[in-house]
């Protein structure tokens, strides 16, 4: 069974499908290619997390699509979310 | 391919059979749920609309009243009235002659207050039922069908089973013929690309940006992230990081077909084949304008799980992950968890909600039905005073 899903080659991030913990070594399938991604934190079901390091300010991809833009540096399997990320939509809150 | 439903008189098909006793005002709610709960078998719905509406605002709420009273799963209606109101019996009786009910309509203040109006109203509904029994069901071809599809209490699994399932029936269903709505307008703020690729013509996707543009101003108009609602805490808590993200999940339930049309919320699409509803996302909310635009059954998805049914038309929940299913089973009809499980593929699970549609469109109870589930809501545009 599948731990982690990525749903387009541009994706910088994977989607969890079970809970993954700390130091799991998860194997993703990108582009056709496995690769194994080092887990840096414990990371819930359904939650994300970099493929790869995420400067801040770049955006998040998923679905080959923009999703929002990182507000930290983010480093390869690191949980991705609400903490470190923002999204580009309905920002009232900006001028 | 066809389903057994019920031809009305202006050649519409209903998927239901329902006698609704239907409060043109909030001040007959409480007389229209004494009369049902008096007349087994026919549903009443609640609301705080009828009056005190401005400009827009009352053509809006119109419509979405006339439309739920006109629809083809309502067999007769009880409209019932206080009798000073704005929007009366008669003004929606109006609107909706010739759809094929048989229509009766009630005032409280007319009958001397709520016994007697309930009294009366009970003899009312009573004669609607009979009525509505001798009505039979026959084959109807699939392409008299609008589905309207919804997402709930979504989590990152959503955009990932049970969201793309619902796609594939929806394709399944635009292939022979029929209707699919796709809604909820902030759930299509960030997907706008991937839906105006699909638009049928220049003026089609110039709607979809329109609608989503006026939308994201509500949240610059109230000077807040779009975020502190949209995603919920819940779809926080399940993965949702940003509306984008969920909006590029949700937008998978409406398949992969040309989008034909983009209508206003509650409004009747003129086209077949998929069709937006401008909306807000709110569930009930939704339902109840893709049921008044003519949707006679609703797809539901749901990652963290919700009752949700509504009045007059059957609503299938389809969870997206198999905790939720296990645990809310008497809540949910199909469970596309089994792709994560690997047990099943997104085009097995899809075929099997598409089979699911056909045989609660013929009458097979959902577990939204059996459960009472009748929630009701119109939305609003605030023009009120």
């Amino acid at each position: 069974m599948l731990m982690a899903l990525v749903l387009h080659e541009n994706d910088n991030v994977a989607t969890a499908l079970r809970p993954l913990n700390s130091g799991d070594g998860v194997g993703v399938e990108a582009a056709g290619n496995v690769i194994k991604i080092p887990l840096r934190q414990p990371i819930p079901f359904g939650h994300k997390f970099a493929l790869r390091d995420i400067k801040a300010g770049e955006r998040i991809i998923k679905y080959g699509e923009t999703i929002g833009q990182a507000t930290a540096g983010i480093k390869q399997g690191e949980h991705v979310h609400v903490h470190n990320v923002e999204g580009l939509r309905g920002r009232g809150d900006r001028p | 391919m066809n389903f057994m439903g019920y031809r009305r008189k202006n050649g519409s098909v209903g998927t239901r059979n329902h006698v609704l006793v239907f409060p043109t005002v909030i001040c007959a709610s409480s007389v229209a749920e004494m009369i049902s709960r008096a007349v087994p078998g026919t549903v009443s719905v609640t609301h705080p609309h009828g009056c005190g509406h401005l400009g827009e605002e009352k053509a809006h709420i119109i419509r979405a009243m006339a439309g739920f009273c006109r629809h083809p799963n309502v067999a007769g209606v009880l409209l019932v009235g206080l009798g000073c109101e704005l929007i009366t019996p008669e003004l929606i009786a109006g609107e909706i002659a010739g759809a094929g009910q048989k229509i009766e309509v009630l005032s409280i203040q007319a009958e001397g207050g709520t016994t007697a109006a309930v009294a009366k109203g009970r003899a009312l509904a009573a004669g609607l039922m009979e009525e509505a029994a001798m009505a039979k069901s026959e084959p109807a071809d699939i392409s008299e069908l609008i589905i309207g599809t919804n997402c709930g209490g979504s989590d990152t699994l959503s955009g990932l089973t049970a969201n793309p399932a619902v796609g594939v029936a929806a394709d399944m269903l635009i292939a022979g013929g029929g209707t699919v709505f796709l809604s909820e307008t902030p759930e299509l703020i960030g997907a706008e690309n991937v839906l105006c690729r699909r638009a049928a013509d220049d003026g089609v996707a110039g709607r979809i940006r329109e609608i989503t543009a006026a939308t994201e101003a509500l949240a610059k108009k109230a000077g807040v992230d779009i975020r502190t609602s949209e995603p919920s805490p819940g779809n926080i808590e399940g993965g949702l990081t940003t509306l984008e993200e969920k909006s590029l999940g949700a937008v998978l339930k409406g398949g992969t077909s040309t989008v034909r049309q983009v209508v206003a919320y509650a409004e009747r699409p003129e086209e077949k084949g998929l069709v937006i509803m401008d909306s807000p996302a709110h569930d009930a909310v939704c339902n109840t304008g893709m049921i008044a635009g003519g949707a006679q059954v609703i797809v539901f998805t749901t990652g963290r799980g919700t009752p949700l049914g509504a009045p007059i038309a059957p609503v299938i929940k389809v969870s997206s992950n198999s905790g939720i299913y296990e645990r809310m089973k008497e809540n949910i009809d199909i469970n596309a968890g089994e792709i994560l499980d690997g047990k099943e593929k997104i085009q097995s699970v899809g075929e099997r909600i598409f089979r699911e549609i056909i045989e609660v469109v013929s009458g097979r109870l959902t577990k939204a039905e059996i459960l009472g589930h009748r929630e009701f809501a119109i939305h609003s545009l605030g023009l009120n005073v």
